[in-house]
């Protein structure tokens, strides 16, 4: 289990209500989980489901949906999973556009391993590999997935639970390839380090900060770097990876002299 | 009418040895010299009803496969030296989780970039201890081109019927060589599926073996829901910590290869019943062993060539058996530290007269060098 004032709880009760409002059956639904707080939460499914290894939960969910498009495939990480140890498979996903749900919980470092600094962990926060500060700028997930070719990003915290569980309603009827990022409390390690040791800081920290995406975009770029959007930020209907591939296919399987390139030779 | 004969090239062998095994997914990384098997693959999945997919890297390439092989395929890729390096770690979860794949991994000479375009047999401890951890898996090593097609489907099958990962390790003289080849007819060639679960859905439990030491792998989609997990776990896939069980677990990746010993081994023996001197070879070095041996048998010295076909786990008793009747033993191989010459020792021990030859410029061992080590 997780440590108290964690959002990997608040975000797995709102898949799994979801999941049973969408009709979603164990036998057709896989959840593909890597490393970390958020890697353990296959422990507590009855789907099918496939604990990898660090950073590369995308990679295997992409083999798993490519061969079978009919699965639901759901992926769970953390932020030191989806775009530190595995940036490069997430950017690709979703270039590909493939039809997986990608859920990330944020709590900007590495709880798994002691609070360390990860890609997220904004600049000038401590951890305890950042004593004196973080020298590094953080990623912004939603930002990153978006110019990379996602179909659907969306951003919550567990402050919001209802309107969590409705992003992930739509990101998994969502062809194509969804994210949902999960900013979530850490007062275990991010907090104790940035003066936030008491879960009603972190989640106060995060209800502050989070605007809805309309009020947020009103604010001044200046007015901006103080906040975050919450809710639904990207939602488009680019055709999926299985799709383009059964279009691809049905040229490789034309009768001779139809087909594409390699076939004209 | 006569089978059609074709001139083909030992990399399109082993796709073609693939498709007949029944691959329907293959996810890889181009590298030199394994890309003919990616380029192929991208034109022939997309015909028989499969899918081919280029990943951002090897590790995604494995990972890929991997899923696949879990969500019902047959699955693999190809690679080579840097690559090789990269699937590692997945490789692991494939022991860990007792997933079927196959890993194609076309030896060329590094170390690191090295010469990518020049044969080696640098990998074999690789192919044997790459990962980290305690495993085991089994590699297999093709001399010819009609090797290359039968070495893969028995790749599969092995795989299939072990549920692990298999590597099939040709040196880059193998994948690039071109031989009259014919394919065999479908059903000419035995082709093992999986184990599937049978019974009641609510008690399958995907590492719980049959006395045959594997246990039936259910494919994602089908009603035997099921984990499978890189980290330590139970016979239901779910975590598990205890001691007693974590000995079970590790044993059991070990076991199912050891009680399978005599069928997982493949070896081939030319000349090799009244030798005096016993070549011990693998890949091309095979080739110019056979030609080193017969040229001995012209000059009146008795010499017969071992080749070992499976390289992992190691002919141990085959070795034995072969080289208590001979005076002398010659190990050639395209590597400086004598990797198979190192396990010939171990088996034979330190009395045994056991000459070395290796080459590790990237050029091929003649016959001539061979010859040089006994007259």
């Amino acid at each position: 289990m997780w440590c108290s004032g964690c959002g990997i709880g608040v975000m797995l009760g709102a898949m799994l209500r979801a999941f049973e409002e969408l009709g979603y059956r164990n036998a057709d639904t896989v959840v593909v989980t890597g490393i970390g707080c958020t890697g353990k939460a296959d422990d507590y499914l009855v789907t099918h489901a496939l604990h990898t290894t660090h950073g590369r939960a995308l990679a295997y969910a992409t083999g798993i949906k490519a061969f079978n498009p009919k699965l639901h495939v759901v992926v769970l990480m953390g932020d030191g999973d989806s775009v530190t140890i595995g940036g490069n498979h997430f950017i690709h996903a979703a270039r590909r556009n493939i039809d997986l749900t990608a859920i990330i919980i944020n709590n900007f470092n590495y709880g798994m391993t002691g609070g360390q600094v990860s890609a997220t962990t904004p600049g000038g926060s401590y951890t305890s590999t950042t004593s004196w500060g973080n020298p590094e700028r953080d990623f912004d997930i939603c930002a990153l997935a978006e110019v990379a070719g996602a179909n659907y990003v969306a951003r919550e915290t567990p402050y919001h639970g209802w309107e969590m569980k409705e992003l992930i309603k739509e990101a998994l009827n969502k062809k194509g390839f969804s994210l949902v990022e999960v900013f979530s409390p850490c007062p275990t390690h991010f907090g104790k380090n940035n003066e936030m040791r008491q879960t009603r800081e972190m989640l106060d920290w995060l209800k502050e900060k989070g605007l809805p995406v309309e009020q947020y975009r009103k604010l001044s770029v200046a007015e901006q770097g103080n906040h975050f959007a919450i809710g639904k930020l990207v939602d488009r209907d680019a055709p999926d990876f299985n799709t383009r591939y059964e279009e691809i296919r049905v040229r490789a399987t034309a009768p001779e002299g139809i087909g594409g390139r390699c076939e004209a030779k | 009418m006569g089978r059609e004969v074709r001139l083909v090239q030992g990399n399109q062998a082993m796709t073609e040895g693939a498709i007949y095994a029944g691959a329907r997914f293959y996810a890889g990384y181009p590298i030199t010299p394994s890309s003919e098997i990616a380029e192929e693959c991208s034109k022939v999945m997309l015909k028989v009803g499969g899918v081919y997919m280029q990943m951002e890297d090897e590790i995604a390439s494995i990972a890929a496969v991997i899923g696949a092989s879990l969500a019902g395929a047959k699955a693999f890729t190809a690679t080579s030296g840097p690559g090789f390096s990269l699937m590692q770690e997945n490789l692991g979860l494939a022991v860990m989780g007792e997933v079927p794949c196959v890993v194609i991994n076309v030896q060329r000479r590094g170390p690191s970039t090295g010469l990518s375009t020049k044969p080696a047999q640098g990998d074999i401890m690789q192919l044997r201890w790459g990962r980290h951890g305690d495993q085991s898996v089994i590699a297999l090593c093709p001399a010819t081109v009609s090797e290359c097609f039968a070495m893969t489907v028995t790749a599969f099958n092995l795989a299939e019927k072990f549920r692990l990962p298999v590597i099939v390790a040709p040196d880059e003289i193998v994948a690039h060589m071109r031989e009259a080849f014919s394919l065999p007819e479908p059903g000419e060639v035995e082709v093992i599926d999986r184990k599937k679960p049978s019974g009641s859905p609510k008690d399958y439990k995907p590492f719980v073996a049959d006395a045959d030491g594997v246990a039936p792998l259910a494919a994602y989609g089908s009603e035997y829901v099921f984990h499978v997990s890189s980290s330590m776990h139970g016979p239901d896939g779910y975590s598990n910590n205890d001691p007693a069980n974590a000995a079970w677990r590790v044993a059991q990746l070990h076991r199912k290869i050891e009680m399978h010993r005599d069928e997982i081994v493949i070896t081939r023996s030319f000349a090799a019943e009244d030798a005096d001197v016993l070549l011990i070879a693998f890949g091309a070095t095979t080739r110019a062993s056979r030609a080193a041996a017969l040229e001995l048998r012209k000059r009146g010295i008795k010499a017969g060539v071992l080749q070992l076909i499976t390289l992992w786990p190691f002919a141990d008793r085959e070795v034995a058996t072969l080289a208590d009747k001979v005076k002398t033993v010659i190990v050639p191989e395209m590597n400086y530290s004598g990797q198979v010459a190192g396990e010939v020792q171990r088996v034979l021990g330190s009395g045994a007269d056991i000459r070395r030859v290796n080459s590790y410029n990237g050029e091929v061992i003649t016959p001539q060098e061979i010859l040089r080590a006994i007259v």
